[in-house]
Order: C-alpha cells, then structure tokens, then sequence
C-alpha cells in the first residue's frame, strides 16, 4: 500500500465521519448509500470474483431484516402481540433494551444468514451459470411469498420495527442509522480488501475462468465456493438488519425480499461499476443511487420504467463497467504491461 | 392446513381435473420458451409479462363490448409484432452474448413492461367474464368453468398448428436448422437474423394467445408475470428443449402439483410452493447429475 492510496483512504473515512453534519439533510440518503454499497461489494465476491450469478443474495438481506427486528422485540416483549396490529404502541423500548436489542440483532442477522448459505451452498453452488441464477431468483422469490404467509412475523400487513427512543429530547436516530451504516461499510471494506490480497481471492478467480480446470488443478472448488458465498451472506444479513431499522417497517415482498428491487440493484450495481474489482462496485453503487434519486425526484411515477430502460442499457451496452471501459483505455493504470508495438499494430488493425 | 383433499375424494377429482386444464395452458407458454430457448439460446424472464399483456388486450375488447374469446385471434397477431419490435430493439443485441447478460436485460424489459402496464391498465386484478357457465360432474361434486375447458381446448388446438407449422411450413424448417446449427444454416442461406425475429415474435404470439385465455380463466394483474415465467422454465428444464410431449406432460403434472399446495397448504403459499419446487427440481437434477460428475448444461 503506498503513500497516495492512505491519503485516499484516510480522505474518504474522514468524509465519511463529517458528511452527516455536512448535509444533515442528506443522512438517510447517505445512510442508504453506505448500504447499497456494502450489497454491491459483497455480490461482486461471488457474482464478480467467483463468476456465480446470483439473484438470490436478496434471501440473505431479507433473512436479516426480520431476524434483527425479531431478535429486538423478542428479547423484552411478546413478539406475536408485537406483529399484530398496533402491538408497537403498546410496548415501548427504553434506551438501553433499544441499543441492546439492536446489537444482538445484528449479531444475529449476519451470522444466521451466513450459517443457512452454509447449510444450502452444497446443494445450490452444484448449479450453474443461468441455472444458478434462476434457482437462486426462484428461492428469494419463494422467501418472500413464504415469509408473506408466516403470522408471528406479521404476515401480509408487515412488521413494525422498534422506533429510535428518545433521549432526553434528542433527536440522533439519523446520526445513529448512518454511523451505524458507515460502520458495516468501513468493516466490509477492510475485510473485502484483505480477501482481495490473499490466495482465496485468486482461488474464486480460477473458479470463475475455468471451474474443470480449477478442480483439475487440485482446488476443492466446492470448499471454497461456499466460503465466498457465506461471506456475501454475512454481509448481506448485517446490511439487511440496518436497513430494516433504518426504514422502519417491514413488508415480506416490498421492503425485505424485494427481488424486483433491491435483488436486482445489487447486480446492477456490480455490473455498472465493474465487475471483479474492488472499487467497480463502490462507484457503481454510488453513480446507481444518484441515477436512482433522481429518477425517483424528476420521473415521479415513471422510476420503474427509467429503471427497466437503465438495466438494458447497461446491460446491453456497458457489460464491462465502467471499471471495465477504464482498463480498457488506459491499461498501465491497472498494472498491466503493454507493448507500445502491439498497441500500434492493434490500432493499425482497426 | 387441513386435509380435506384425503376425506374427501371428490376434492382430489377436482383438483385433478382443475390441474389438468391449467397445466395445458402452462404447457402452451412453456413451449413458446423452449421454442427461443432452443433456437436462440436465450432465457427470457419477460416471458410471463407478455402473457399479461396478450390477456390485457382481451380483457379490453371485453369492456368494448366484444366477446373476449375473439381475444384468441387478435392477441396473437398483436403480440407477434411486440415481439418483433422487442427483438428488434433489445434481443438482437444480446443473442449471441453470455446467457446472465440475455436474463439481465430480459429482467430490465420485464420491469418496464410490468410498470407501463400498471400506469395503462391500473393496479386492479381483472378478469373478461366469457359467461359460459359451468359444467357439473359426479352428481354436481365436481364444478368445471366452462371456459376452462375452452381454454384447453384452445391451447391444444394452437399447439397442434404450430407443430405442424413448424414440420411443413419454409420458415419452420429454417427455424428448426438454426436451431440445430446457426452457422451452417447461414452458411446454406437461411436469414437467421429473420429466423430469430420470426422465433420471437411466433413466442410472443403463442404468449398472447395464453393470456388471452388466462384473461378469460383466471385473473390477471400487471405484477402476476414472474410466476409465469418460472412456471415456464420449469416445465423446460424437466422436460428438455424439442421435448413436445414431455412439456406436456410436465405441464399437467405441474398445474395439478399447484392445485394441490393450493388445497393443502393454503391459497397464501400457492405462488412461494411453485418457487420452492423449481430450486428443489434444479438441486435434485444436479445431484443425480453430480453422480456421473457431470453438471446441468
């Protein structure tokens, strides 16, 4: 690591610890921001590095969303007289059941999601490429209709997360929400980039170039296929259980296993960015959530269909990312050597 | 949960027979994906947004008065060039390319075709009254929708065509080379730019005649195509591409495998159970697949 990329890091956390007082406006926006980006980061670990398409990381973000609000209910109050109707307004949390509840919560959220990835990797990493990815759309969408049906969680009419207490008249549920967000992003960023330095990383690499190759090699591919895919769980669960705190309510198939939605961001994201690098996902993430806002301020009613014409376009014409489209232009940037005579002769023939 | 449908054998009559007739029309969607599928290598989750479209066409000569079942004939030649227009502007350019980036877009396409729907034909679960009445069996235990039976009728019918269509006819045969060899097709002078465009608008075609049907059976809402489309790939994967009368089959046992978990487990998890058998079908081929260390391709 040399001197520029600590100026750049040290730049970026010391931003990231004043951007609320900044924009104080802005906090729930940012909050969502450091989100969205630890989703994309963790679905490039498998999508991107490891070449496994998923669409079914949503499982793992919606696992977690229920599981932390379940945990911090369920630990001081009846959870089913909480689910029905109104059960919110009759048990208030005080301060420390909220801050404790939500700790555990969390714990809960990003270790449980990681322990089910474990348990049905083996049979769903046997799969793949597309029909990885439908078996993985079908299992977020059949968690959702599932979760739909279940009463202790509230069922069709949603789950009521506990509200931020008041202290003493202070208002700091945003301030809470975003460090707490800019907290996950901070440890999925130091814990990606270590990954990214070690023999693991170019073990996913392998498994994405050449999986026969790869087990030929003496790689127990499936060993290290359920790793990734636990670590993209963990994060996932962790990022869901902020997330549900975050919005506040929980709805099976709009807020928690949103695979129309958010499922569909994380791999845009991804792709938008760059897929299999580091900062591809970040900046993708970040350009997708302006793009996002925006659509959602000037197209009013018409987001999802500026949506589902951004996603072809990408799609279509962007497939690489702009990470992707950077490498491609100035190729020393990323370490590859390149011989001026090839270059020529390359231009030449074109 | 309750266990009627063992007390009680007339259920089970029902809920066969109600299989039976859904699963046709399942059958007919999933072969119009088989169909692209095979010739095209592409997997299109818009699949089950066209098959809404083509019943909202139906559902709109209803409320103009004219009688839904024409919806047979006019939404097929309607979704034949949104089809094609689709091909056009989206499909081509991802043909020949990596199957995630064909389920990407066509996730993209299905996103705005279920948001325009809903700003067109609002939010609202419709469906196009037919009034043909019912049909009892068994000492009236036993309740068949007529249009049901109409709708199998009509799916079969169409099914037959296009088989025959596609054994006989000139662009049937240029569909079915390409299919098996894209590059010596074009090599021995089949357009198969315009074999594809022809492929997708025929799909879209046979979409629209199941939503029409649909629209006419059942109820539709613009949200309800993603189930579709599973459904659809569903019955592909189990039966195998060029496999006519395995989709068929696999269709029926698929429409009365859904009346069951509606009777057993509850109409809430009608939709999740579909889901679920499709990830338990694909971890069950690919461990009777992982014997022979071989993986689904």
């Amino acid at each position: 690591m040399n001197k520029n990329s600590w100026i750049l890091y040290i730049g970026i956390l010391v931003f990231g610890l004043v951007a609320p007082f900044i924009f104080p406006a802005f906090k729930v926006q940012l909050s969502i921001l450091c989100v969205l980006i630890v989703l994309a980061t963790t679905w490039n670990i498998q999508g991107g590095e490891m070449g496994y398409n998923s669409f079914g990381n949503i499982l793992f973000y919606g696992l977690g969303m229920y599981l932390c609000a379940s945990v911090q209910v369920g630990m001081f109050f009846p959870l089913a007289e909480w689910t029905e109707s109104g059960g919110e307004k009759t048990f208030v949390h005080t301060p420390s059941q909220f801050f404790q509840g939500m700790a555990v919560g969390l714990v809960v959220a990003a270790v449980v999601p990681t322990i089910v990835a474990g348990l049905i990797g083996y049979s769903i990493l046997g799969l793949r490429g597309h029909y990885f990815a439908i078996c993985t759309l079908g299992l977020g969408v059949a968690a959702g209709e599932i979760s739909g049906g279940i009463e202790i969680i509230g069922a069709g009419q949603g789950f009521t997360t506990p509200p931020f207490p008041n202290i003493g008249g202070l208002e700091a549920r945003g301030e809470f929400f975003y460090f707490l967000s800019f907290g996950a992003l901070v440890l999925t960023f130091i814990a990606v980039r270590a990954i990214y330095t070690t023999r693991f990383k170019l073990i996913l690499n392998a498994i994405r170039d050449n999986e026969d190759k790869a087990e030929a090699m003496g790689i127990e591919t499936m060993k290290y296929k359920i790793s990734g895919w636990m670590i993209s769980a963990f994060f996932c669960g962790l990022a869901g259980g902020i997330m549900g705190g975050l919005v506040g309510y929980i709805d099976s198939t709009d807020v928690a296993f949103d695979g129309r939605e958010m499922g569909v961001f994380m791999v845009l994201m991804a792709i938008l960015g760059g897929k299999g690098t580091l900062w591809g996902p970040i900046i993708g993430a970040t350009l997708f959530h302006f793009f996002k806002e925006g659509f959602w301020t000037f197209f009013l009613g018409w987001q999802y269909v500026a949506l589902g014409v951004l996603i072809v376009v990408i799609v279509i014409y962007f497939p690489e990312g702009l990470m992707g489209w950077l490498r491609e232009k100035y190729p020393e940037r990323f370490g590859e050597v390149v011989d001026e005579a090839d270059r020529k002769a390359q231009v030449e023939l074109k | 949960m309750d266990f009627l449908v063992f007390q009680y054998p007339m259920i089970t009559i029902q809920a066969c027979l109600d299989g039976l007739l859904l699963g046709i029309l399942f059958a007919l969607i999933a072969y119009g994906m088989a169909l692209q599928w095979g010739v095209m290598n592409i997997i299109n989750i818009a699949q089950g947004d066209l098959v809404i479209l083509g019943g909202y066409i139906a559902y709109f000569m209803y409320l103009y008065g004219i009688h839904p079942a024409w919806g047979v004939i006019v939404s097929p030649i309607i979704m034949y060039f949104v089809g094609i227009a689709i091909y056009k502007l989206v499909i081509n350019k991802v043909v020949d390319r990596d199957l995630f980036i064909s389920i990407l877009a066509t996730f993209g396409i299905s996103i705005l075709f279920m948001q325009l729907m809903n700003f067109a034909f609002g939010a609202d679960v419709v469906l196009a009254n037919s009034g043909y009445g019912t049909t009892m069996l068994f000492d009236n235990n036993v309740v068949l929708p007529n249009s049901k039976i109409f709708s199998a009728f009509i799916s079969i019918v169409f099914a037959i065509c296009l088989v025959v269509y596609m054994k006989r006819s000139k662009l049937g045969r240029a569909i079915r080379a390409t299919a098996q060899n894209a590059r010596a097709a074009k090599i021995l002078g089949v357009d198969t730019e315009k074999v594809y465009a022809a492929t997708f608008g025929i799909n879209a075609a046979l979409c629209g005649v199941a939503g029409a049907l649909i629209s006419i059976t059942f109820t539709i809402h613009p949200y309800m195509g993603l189930p579709y489309t599973i459904r659809s790939f569903m019955i592909v994967i189990v039966a195998g591409l060029g496999n006519l009368p395995g989709v068929a089959m696999s269709g029926m046992g698929l429409g009365i495998f859904e009346e069951f978990a509606d009777y057993i487990l509850g109409t809430e998890f009608r939709i999740g159970s579909v889901f679920l058998l499709l990830v338990l079908i694909l971890v069950y081929r690919r461990f009777k697949l992982s014997r022979k260390r071989e993986y689904l391709k």
